[in-house]
């Protein structure tokens, strides 16, 4: 392996990722993009759910209980009904996602002791929502209850919670250090599972080819330019995630730049392999869709827990580099991981690294013959 | 006029299926992916690996570890030694939850004085976190009441919760109706985009214009191959999340395909909006991520519109997917007909005609 020669191949290929400055503005917005809007725009934490009230009390006792709903902050009553119909008609169209309905002997219920019924009907469309919702509903009702009997229980047993390396429970401390690992697995799929498969289309692969340039040589020297874009990206997001969102970073950040050029290296690999393989850009951009963007948002544990899984899928997921470079990012981001800690995940991930630059090799020496 | 189109449709199918492989692609990604939001996207919550600290190794505590492990929301890995060794377990990952059960808590239980339990939680996840410490709670204060005599008058306020539409709460039947719109937004716009950009970067655009073809007939020709591919996407998908994953029907299915045209008019208008703008296919794949998964993002799709910034709320309403998902979730799961859905289809239409007309005004003005 003759180190001019890889440098001629990645100048060249510079060359060609300069002729097109809009692909290469795009690689750079993605991570901003997608980063602003998980860190601004979604927020799994549930509040403001819409709230449809059928009171048939109309008593201060029901007054006091929907106020109590109000207040909370996670209910935001949308209407009253007037009757059953009125109620459906809210969930069918989506206007409310919860209903609650007093019935017209709350009050007098409470007032002679006896077990007063509330209603609450809850969308069950989405599941988590309504199991949040479903929380809450019992909690209020447990503390208006407790209130209108003035004074608090005792209970016998006191559950005292702690919640470790992200106490305040901000969904966006959980899903930031995640998403850095997809957007890695995207953009280095994007950037480089196209660049051998449009030499094919083009015919200039076969220039390539006459010339005494190596196999090794050839995939070194395309990784290289893609391998800095990555890594300006890993970098930008690191900052806006630090500086922007705030999200702590309470582990060593040499060892983050070290496992993320891992990662890297195995993402651009696995890019240029699907490249030799499809030999045309349009197959490429479908295959890197489904082998990379996909596994990498659902089976990664980026947002969906891996333990939820059934279990021939949790198998599966092992194969999934994202899902290490997720463990290492949330480690190091949320736990302050040592290098200790990550042993297990950077092994694996070399080794995925290796094996996908070695098939790389091997398909396109088959290819060339 | 219509001799030249179905000629123009006949070449695109031939150059789009000349690579067998796309077959098996465009056939089976779509499936690949509801296959994989079926079983990966749960957002159901069960399965916590805990640990137990049980410094009290009492019948009490032993009662209550077990009444946790057969709730079927804890699911016990490991009994700890010492405090050290939790905090291991956490900082690994291999726990969620620990919890610790102090000396002296039979002996409290039994002489009725309050007793304390200690609940931690890793609150990297912090919404398996909440519903983790809400589980927890709920199984403790259960355990408490019926263990002790109790000291107050039971509840007064009898609540009776029902979930509606999707009784079991099951996160799988949200989803896959809306994976059948998230899968056939992506096919559709990257064929459309990329198939177009692949005529110019070979050349072959130039021969498409010295034909007698007019450049509405290029449009319609270069969109209605990828509206019938959708088409069987959808029909595809629909078909093993009904069977496979038994996903209910409750209303009227015949309006899907009237609902599928007209939101494939605004995906395919987008589609070629994006060959407008791009150079090469490189690009033009770019874009069509750039737009897609913030597309996907802001639906509503997985996180609910309503509890997003007032603006970006505003900004749905240009996107056709929130529409789309809003048709057809209330197809499937709750039943709802034309008499309901009238605004999103109508709001879906006009959107549609929108993109589609500003798109093919582009595209007439790029290759004139």
């Amino acid at each position: 392996m003759k180190f001019l020669r890889v440098k001629a191949i990645a100048k060249k290929e510079i060359i060609q990722i300069r002729r097109d400055p809009l692909s290469l503005a795009m690689a750079f917005m993605m991570p901003v993009i997608l980063l602003f809007i998980f860190g601004y725009a979604i927020t799994l934490d549930v509040n403001n759910l819409r709230t449809v009230v059928y009171d048939q009390d109309r008593s201060s006792l029901s007054r006091e209980l929907v106020a109590e709903f109000r207040e909370s902050g996670y209910f935001t009553v949308v209407g009253y009904a007037d009757d059953h119909r009125d109620i459906d008609k809210y969930l069918d169209s989506g206007k409310a996602q919860v209903a609650v309905w007093i019935p017209n002997d709350f009050s007098k219920n409470i007032k002679t002791g006896k077990n007063a019924e509330l209603q609450v009907i809850v969308d069950g469309s989405d599941s988590n929502t309504a199991t949040i919702a479903l929380g809450y509903i019992t909690a209020i009702s447990e503390l208006y209850s407790q209130r209108i009997k003035g004074g608090r229980i005792t209970p016998l047993i006191d559950p005292r919670v702690r919640v470790w390396y992200n106490p305040e429970l901000k969904s966006r401390n959980y899903i930031i250090p995640g998403l850095i690992a997809v957007i890695m697995a995207v953009i280095a799929a994007l950037l480089t599972s196209l660049t051998i498969a449009r030499e094919w289309e083009r015919g200039t692969m076969e220039f390539g080819i006459s010339t005494p340039v190596k196999t090794p040589e050839l995939i070194i020297g395309k990784l290289l330019p893609y391998f800095f874009i990555g890594f300006i990206d890993v970098a930008l997001s690191v900052i806006m995630a630090v500086f922007v969102f705030e999200v702590p970073l309470r582990g060593n950040l040499l060892l983050l730049a070290v496992l993320s050029s891992i990662f890297l290296f195995g993402g651009l690999s696995l890019g240029i392999l699907i490249s030799i393989a499809a030999k045309s850009q349009l197959v490429a951009s479908q295959i890197s869709m489904v082998v990379t963007f996909l596994p990498a948002f659902l089976f990664s544990g980026f947002m969906y827990a891996i333990a939820n899984m059934p279990k021939p899928l949790q198998v599966i997921t092992h194969i999934i580099p994202a899902r290490y470079f997720v463990s290492i990012l949330k480690g190091i981001f949320l736990k302050g991981n040592t290098f200790k800690f990550l042993i297990f995940e950077t092994i694996l991930l070399t080794f995925f690294g290796l094996v996908v630059f070695g098939l790389a090799n091997k398909k396109f020496k088959k290819r060339i013959v | 006029m219509f001799e030249r189109i179905k000629q123009m449709i006949i070449k695109e199918f031939i150059q789009v299926f000349r690579d067998r492989r796309m077959i098996a692609i465009v056939f089976f990604t779509p499936v690949m992916q509801l296959l994989a939001f079926g079983y990966a996207v749960t957002t159901d919550v069960n399965n916590i690996s805990t640990a137990i600290y049980d410094l009290d190794k009492s019948y009490e505590s032993r009662e209550l570890v077990r009444r946790l492990e057969s709730s079927g929301y804890f699911n016990i890995r490991y009994f700890a030694g010492s405090p050290d060794e939790i905090q291991n377990l956490l900082d690994r990952g291999r726990i969620t939850t620990a919890i610790q059960i102090n000396r002296g808590f039979s002996s409290n239980l039994k002489n009725k004085r309050q007793t304390e339990i200690q609940i931690l939680v890793d609150g990297t996840d912090s919404n398996t976190a909440t519903v983790a410490m809400d589980y927890a709670n709920r199984i403790i204060m259960k355990y408490a009441k019926d263990i002790g005599v109790q000291r107050v008058e039971p509840i007064k306020i009898d609540l009776r919760t029902r979930a509606w539409y999707n009784p079991d709460l099951r996160s799988r039947n949200y989803n896959v109706p809306g994976v059948i719109a998230i899968v056939i937004m992506l096919t559709c716009l990257l064929l459309t985009s990329m198939a177009v950009v692949r005529e110019r970067e070979i050349g072959t655009m130039e021969q498409l214009m010295v034909t007698p073809l007019k450049p509405i007939e290029l449009v319609l020709g270069k969109t209605i191959p990828f509206a019938i591919i959708g088409f069987f996407d959808v029909l595809l998908v629909t078909m093993v999340g009904v069977f496979w994953f038994n996903i209910p029907i409750k209303g009227p299915i015949q309006l899907m395909p009237l609902a599928t045209a007209i939101y494939l008019l605004s995906v395919l208008g987008i589609g070629l909006f994006i060959s407008t703008i791009s150079k090469t296919q490189q690009q033009a794949m770019m874009a069509t991520f750039l737009f897609y998964i913030p597309a996907v993002l802001l639906s509503g799709f997985m996180f609910p519109i309503e509890n997003m910034p007032e603006i970006i709320q505003y900004g749905t309403y240009i996107n056709p997917l929130r529409y789309f998902l809003v048709i057809i979730r209330g197809i499937f799961l709750k039943g709802s007909g034309i008499a309901i859905l009238w605004p999103q289809m109508l709001s879906l239409l006009l959107l549609g005609i929108i993109v589609m007309t500003l798109s093919s005004l582009r595209f007439r003005k790029r290759i004139g």
